[in-house]
C-alpha cells in the first residue's frame, strides 16, 4: 500500500474518531458528576444536526446570507438547542431520579431519546427521509500524490480536536471545571463548601450535550446528509468508547473513540469483503478489551475523576 | 324445518335479493384495492410516486361512467422494511373487502411477503420490486409482476458498460436480497464479456461512512464503480467519492434512478449511469396523456421512474375485476392469463410464472434529469463519461 493511501485511511480514521470522541466525552462527564448513564445522548447528536440544518436553512431563506454566517447561525442553534435539551433532560429526568437505582435513569433517558427521535421524524416536514445538508464550508481539496483531502474535512477535524482539547482545559483550568471536579469527587462535601450542586450538574449536562450537538452539526457538514435515525448507532458507539476508555475520566473516552474508529477503518483496509462486518468486529474488540480492562484503559482514580 | 323458520328463511332470502337492487340503481358497488409501498423513509420518493400513479388510475376509472364498480385505493406503508411489510401485507390480505393488491417497490419486502399473499389468497401485482425470485422463486398463482427483473438490468449493465470501454469494476452493494441479487447477476453476466471485478464491498444499507471503502477503491483504481443498492446508499457514496478523490465513473442499478438521487447529489450526480426496465414516459404512446392527467390531479410528488408501472398494474387489476366481479379467485384466473394487454408501459404478457416480459434501458444523469441514453448528450458525444 503506498504512503498516500495509508495517509488517506489514517485521516478517515481520525475523522471518525474525533466525532466518536466528542460523543464519548459527554457520557464520561455525566457519569463523572452523577454516576448516571444518559442514554438519550446519541439522539442529542441528531437534535444538534437538525437544529443546525433548520437554522441555516431558515437564516438563508429569510435573507441571502453568505455561507459563513449561515454556518455560524447553524452552529449557534445546534449548541444552544443541544445544551437546552441536556439541561431539560438533566433537570426533569436525571436529578429527581438520582437516588433511585441507576437502571431507572438509564431507562428514562433511553425513552427520552426515543421521544426526541420520533419528534424529529414526525415534526420535521418529511422527517422520515434523509435530508441533504448544505455545503457551508469552502470547497476544494489538498492533493499530494494519491492523498487527497477536502479543505472542509481538515477544518472539521481541526475544530473537533480543538473542542475536545478545549473541554479538557475547561475541566482542568477553570473555576467551573474545579466545581465539576469537586462535585464528581464528593457531592455532599462540595455542597458544604458552598458549591451550587444543581447548577454544576446542569452545567455539566449542558456542556456534554452541547458538545454532542456540535458533533451532529459536524457530521452534517462532513457527510452532507442527515437523518432522524443517525444518533442511535452513534450513541452506542460513543457509550462503548467511553466504557472501554474509562467512564469518568477525560482522556479515556477520547482514546476509546479513536480506537473504535481505528478498528472500523482497519477492517475495511485489511479485508474489503468483510466491510459489512466492520461494526461487528469493532464491537467484538471492545468486548475483549472490557474483559481485559474492566475499569477501562485509563482506570478511574477517584481523586482525578471529572 | 319448522314453518316459522322457513318463513324467516324466505324473508331473509327476499331481503338479500332486494338489497342490491336500490344500490345498483343509485350507486355502484365499491371495490377496495390495496396499494403497498414505501411511503416514508429514504425510499419514499418512488413509493409516493407509485401511490399517486395508482391513485390516478383509480380516479380516472371512477370518473368513467362505463365502469361497473367504484374503486377505493387503501394505501399501506411498508417503510421498505421486510418486517413492516409482512405486517401490512397480512393486514391487507386478511381484509376480505380488499380484492387485490398493487404491491411493493423494495425487493427485500417483496420477497418477504409472497408467502403471506399466497396463504391468504390475495392476488397481487408487483409494481416496482425487481428481485427475480419474487416471481421465479415460487409458483404462487397470486403473485404477478408488471415490471422486469434485475436479470434484465444486470445483463444490460454488463454488456453496455463493457461496450463503453470499461474493463475493471468495483461493486458496492447492500446486504439485503436486493443488493446481493444485483451483485450476483451483474457478476454472472460480466464474465462472458471479459470484464473484471477488482473488489466487492458488501455494506449495510444504512451505513453512513464509506471513506474507508472508497479509499480502498482509490487504491485499486477500477474504471467504474457499480452501486447495487437504493437511493440513500447511492447519495452517500456519490457525495463521499469527491471527498476521498475517487474519479471513477459511477453506475447504479434502477434503485438509484430516482429524483431523490439527483436532488441529494446535486452537481456531483452528473454523468451517473443507470439501468431501468421502463422506457421514458414520453416514449410510450399514452405517456403524454398520463403526464397531463397526473399534473391535472395536482399531486405534490413526481410519478418517479416506477409510477407508470404502478398505474399500469392498477388498471390491469381493475380491468380483471370489471370482467369477473369482486371475487379474488375468479379475478386471479383472469390476471394469470394476461396476454397482449395494452398498458401505459407497453404490452403486458405474463409468462408461466406470471412475470411480464420486458427489456431494460440505459439512462444517464444529465443537467439534473435522468435522460434516456440514446437521446443524451453523452451518446451524441457532446459530453464525456469519466474515464480513469
Amino acid at each position: 500500500m503506498d504512503i498516500g493511501i495509508l495517509a488517506q485511511q489514517l485521516f478517515n480514521g481520525l475523522m471518525l474518531g474525533v466525532i466518536y470522541a466528542m460523543i464519548a466525552v459527554g457520557f464520561s462527564l455525566f457519569f463523572g458528576v452523577l454516576d448516571v448513564i444518559k442514554f438519550s445522548h446519541g439522539d442529542v447528536v441528531t437534535v444538534g444536526a437538525f437544529s443546525s440544518l433548520g437554522a441555516a436553512a431558515l437564516a438563508g431563506g429569510l435573507v441571502a446570507l453568505p455561507p459563513a454566517l449561515a454556518l455560524a447561525s447553524g452552529i449557534a442553534a445546534a449548541v444552544a438547542i443541544g445544551a437546552l435539551a441536556g439541561v431539560i433532560i438533566g433537570r426533569v429526568l436525571v436529578l429527581p431520579l438520582r437516588h433511585a437505582p441507576g437502571v431507572n435513569v438509564l431507562l428514562a433517558t433511553l425513552m427520552a431519546g426515543t421521544v426526541l427521535r420520533e419528534a424529529i421524524r414526525l415534526g420535521v416536514p418529511n422527517g422520515g427521509n434523509p435530508k441533504p445538508f448544505p455545503a457551508l464550508l469552502p470547497g476544494g481539496a489538498i492533493q499530494a500524490g494519491s492523498f487527497s483531502v477536502g479543505i472542509d474535512s481538515v477544518m472539521i477535524l481541526a475544530t473537533g480536536l480543538l473542542l475536545v482539547l478545549g473541554t479538557h482545559l475547561l475541566i482542568t483550568r477553570t473555576r467551573f471545571g474545579l466545581a465539576i471536579r469537586a462535585v464528581a469527587q464528593d457531592g455532599e462535601v462540595a455542597r458544604l463548601s458552598g458549591i451550587d450542586f444543581q447548577a454544576v450538574v446542569l452545567g455539566t449536562f449542558a456542556l456534554g450535550s452541547a458538545l454532542a450537538a456540535f458533533a451532529g452539526c459536524m457530521l452534517g457538514l462532513y457527510y452532507r446528509e442527515i437523518n432522524f435515525n443517525m444518533g442511535v448507532l452513534l450513541g452506542i458507539i460513543g457509550f462503548a468508547s467511553a466504557v472501554v476508555g474509562g467512564l469518568g475520566s477525560m482522556l479515556g473516552p477520547i482514546i476509546g473513540g479513536f480506537l473504535f474508529a481505528g478498528v472500523q477503518t482497519l477492517v475495511v483496509v485489511a479485508l474489503p469483503i468483510s466491510s459489512a462486518y466492520k461494526d461487528v468486529i469493532a464491537f467484538a474488540v471492545i468486548i475483549i478489551l472490557i474483559a481485559i480492562f474492566p475499569t477501562g484503559l485509563i482506570a478511574e482514580r477517584r481523586s482525578e475523576r471529572v | 324445518m319448522k314453518p316459522r323458520s322457513r318463513l324467516l328463511l324466505l324473508l331473509s332470502g327476499a331481503l338479500a335479493l332486494a338489497a342490491p337492487l336500490p344500490s345498483a340503481v343509485l350507486a355502484k358497488d365499491t371495490v377496495k384495492l390495496a396499494f403497498i409501498g414505501p411511503l416514508s423513509g429514504g425510499n419514499s420518493a418512488p413509493g409516493l410516486g407509485g401511490r399517486n400513479s395508482a391513485q390516478l388510475a383509480v380516479q380516472l376509472r371512477n370518473a368513467d361512467p362505463a365502469a361497473k364498480y367504484t374503486y377505493e385505493l387503501v394505501t399501506f406503508d411498508d417503510e421498505c422494511k421486510p418486517n413492516v411489510g409482512i405486517q401490512v401485507a397480512t393486514k391487507a390480505a386478511s381484509d376480505n373487502s380488499i380484492i387485490a393488491g398493487i404491491t411493493h417497490y423494495c425487493s427485500a419486502v417483496g420477497i418477504a411477503t409472497v408467502d403471506t399473499y399466497s396463504r391468504f389468497g390475495l392476488p397481487v401485482v408487483v409494481w416496482g420490486a425487481i428481485l427475480p425470485e419474487i416471481t421465479y422463486g415460487n409458483n404462487y398463482r397470486e403473485i404477478h409482476r408488471v415490471n422486469g427483473t434485475m436479470m434484465n438490468e444486470g445483463k444490460l449493465a454488463a454488456e453496455f458498460l463493457t461496450k463503453q470501454g470499461y474493463k475493471k469494476f468495483a461493486v458496492v452493494h447492500d446486504t439485503t436480497d436486493y443488493g446481493k441479487g444485483q451483485n450476483k447477476y451483474f457478476t454472472e453476466y460480466l464474465k462472458p464479456t471479459g470484464g473484471e471485478i477488482v473488489a466487492t464491498f458488501p455494506v449495510s444499507p444504512d451505513q453512513q461512512d464509506f471513506t474507508a471503502e472508497l479509499t480502498r477503491i482509490k487504491e485499486l483504481k477500477p474504471d467504474l464503480i457499480l452501486i447495487g443498492g437504493l437511493t440513500p446508499l447511492g447519495v452517500r457514496l456519490r457525495a463521499q467519492m469527491d471527498r476521498v478523490g475517487v474519479t471513477a465513473q459511477l453506475a447504479g442499478v434502477s434503485g438509484i434512478m430516482t429524483a431523490g438521487f439527483l436532488e441529494g447529489t446535486g452537481a456531483a450526480g452528473e454523468g451517473t449511469i443507470s439501468f431501468h426496465n421502463g422506457a421514458p414516459i414520453s416514449k410510450y404512446p399514452q405517456g403524454q396523456a398520463f403526464l397531463d392527467a397526473y399534473a391535472k390531479a395536482g399531486f405534490r410528488e413526481d410519478p418517479d421512474a416506477y409510477g407508470p408501472f404502478a398505474y399500469s398494474a392498477t388498471n390491469l387489476v381493475m380491468d380483471a375485476i370489471e370482467k369477473t366481479g369482486p371475487d379474488r379467485k375468479k379475478m386471479k384466473e383472469v390476471l394469470n392469463g394476461t396476454k397482449g394487454y395494452k398498458a401505459l408501459v407497453g404490452e403486458i404478457n405474463f409468462d408461466d410464472h406470471r412475470q411480464n416480459i420486458v427489456s431494460a434501458n440505459v439512462y444517464v444523469a444529465q443537467d439534473g434529469k435522468w435522460v434516456y441514453w440514446p437521446d443524451s448528450d453523452y451518446a451524441a458525444g457532446k459530453k464525456k463519461l469519466a474515464k480513469n
